[in-house]
């Protein structure tokens, strides 16, 4: 299988602290990697590189034939290089970040329209299947407020789902849900992996993690520690800090 | 002292319809120059944001009074002669504007972060980020404090009688200057400024409400 994404030699500092010490990844079309390791060790900051949020220090990231690389010296990265990956990477925060003047139409709708210039029959008839397909096309003239957050979620889903990706990636999804709702959005992430969709997804949710994960990549202090399977990495991890870890998150 | 009133009702309408005029006319450069100005505060290009930020600071640092007389009286010498009206509406626009600037920048900055990153995830380039996103919900946040920069802008209008301008209160000038009726002719414009901005000021808050309406908050 030809990877999608390639990662190499990432650098990555946010004043003096070290965030990412030569990060190499790579990631197959269809793949499905879950990053797991303690708060602060540098995962949400890996997955917000793979489209831009963060800039690398040193290293370089391809994406699906894009690369991006270090921006010079106080400036930002070339917004065209950007936008490039963007269209091709779906993102999915921990806070939802719903547009909030905007209804359930109008978030998956707009950047079908804006961006991929789609004209809006084409961009609703997407968005309807879509919020179909995450169960909330009875909602979709409302705000983003007056949903629950599980509903938001799954808006947001949907909302990246509509610009068609190559990818998406998952910023700790269910981290900010109340528990009874973690299991409908990690229902919809299992129907996208289950598709055939590459993902990247950090997250909490161990028992998720082993189902869908083809790999499971541990982090800690900003270095990947350990790759493997589900099975290699939650039965029979090597490292000791890796041990450590999942005693601790397994425990309860 | 009602007879006064129709007495004077010719001047005193002429002096009414050019100070709201003069607001109207005013209030929309400062929008849009006081939203430019934002942008321009924002920039990550020095080159724009440095002498952006002078400006503001010079307009901000000196009378509103001495900018009307500056643009009447001095950009004449400049080359730049303006007729009254034009200096008056430059100088209340662009004095206001550089207050409005400090309110958008703040509106704006105030639009949560992962708004434009999740555009910006997208695909979004940042200026659709900007028009789409970020700005129709930094404007319902500086809707109040715009509204209060608007009333308030009514009432500076009375310092453009300084130019010659013949609004209300140049009107009022005239009109004591005739007549020697101090009291009635100033208390009449008291209650005309009043009777203007106090119904104004309502008219903000009931656009607050509205702007705020049907839960379009997160």
């Amino acid at each position: 299988m030809a990877n999608i994404i390639e990662m190499t030699g990432l650098n990555k500092a946010f004043d003096a602290f070290q965030v990412l010490h030569d990060v190499n990844l790579s990631i197959a079309k269809g793949e499905v990697v879950v990053i797991i390791g303690a708060s602060g060790s540098g995962k949400s900051t890996l997955i917000r590189c793979i489209n831009g949020l963060e800039q690398l220090d040193s290293g370089a990231i391809e994406v699906d034939g894009l690369t991006l690389l270090p921006a010079a010296k106080g400036r930002r990265q070339a917004s065209g290089a950007l936008q490039d990956i963007r269209r091709e990477v779906g993102m999915v925060f921990q806070q939802f970040n719903l547009f909030p003047h905007k209804t359930v139409l109008e978030n998956v709708t707009l950047a079908p329209i804006k961006v991929r210039k789609w004209d809006q029959a084409k961009a609703e008839t997407t968005a309807r299947r879509l919020l179909e397909r995450v169960g909330l096309v009875d909602h979709i003239q409302k705000y983003p407020s007056q949903l629950s957050g599980g509903q938001q979620q799954r808006v947001a889903i949907a909302r990246s789902l509509a610009m068609e990706p190559r990818v998406m990636l998952f910023d700790e999804p269910t981290s900010a849900l109340d528990p009874e709702m973690v299991g409908e959005v990690l229902e919809v992430m299992r129907g996208l992996a289950r598709e055939g969709m590459t993902m990247v997804i950090v997250t909490h949710e161990m028992g998720f993690a082993r189902e869908v994960a083809d790999r499971v990549v541990y982090i800690d202090q900003g270095r990947i520690l350990e790759v493997g399977t589900a099975a290699e990495i939650f039965d029979a991890p090597r490292e000791e800090r890796t041990k450590l870890f999942l005693s601790r998150v397994l425990k309860h | 002292m009602f007879a006064d009133l129709k007495a004077w009702s010719p001047e005193l309408l002429t002096g009414i319809r050019l100070t709201v005029g003069m607001t109207f006319g005013s209030m929309a450069i400062a929008l849009a120059l006081g939203l430019a100005l934002a942008l321009g505060r924002i920039s990550l290009n020095a080159w724009i944001r440095t002498p952006v930020i002078a400006f503001v600071e010079l307009i901000r640092g000196s009378p509103l009074l001495l900018q009307l007389f500056y643009i009447y009286y001095v950009l004449p010498a400049l080359g730049l002669r303006l007729t009254p009206i034009q200096a008056g509406l430059l100088g209340l626009g662009v004095n206001y504007a550089a207050y409005l600037s400090e309110v958008f920048r703040a509106g704006i900055a105030a639009v949560g972060s992962g708004q434009r990153e999740a555009s910006e995830s997208l695909g979004m380039s940042p200026s659709q980020t900007m028009r789409h996103i970020i700005l129709p919900q930094a404007w319902r946040i500086v809707i109040p404090p715009t509204g209060n920069y608007f009333i308030s802008l009514f009432k500076d209008t009375a310092l453009v009688s300084t130019i010659s301008i013949a609004e209300l209160m140049f009107q009022g000038q005239l009109i004591a200057s005739d007549t020697f009726r101090y009291t009635e002719i100033y208390s009449i414009i008291f209650v005309i400024y009043v009777a203007i901005s106090v119904p104004a000021s309502a008219g903000v808050r009931w656009l607050e409400r509205y702007f705020n309406r049907s839960g379009q908050r997160r």
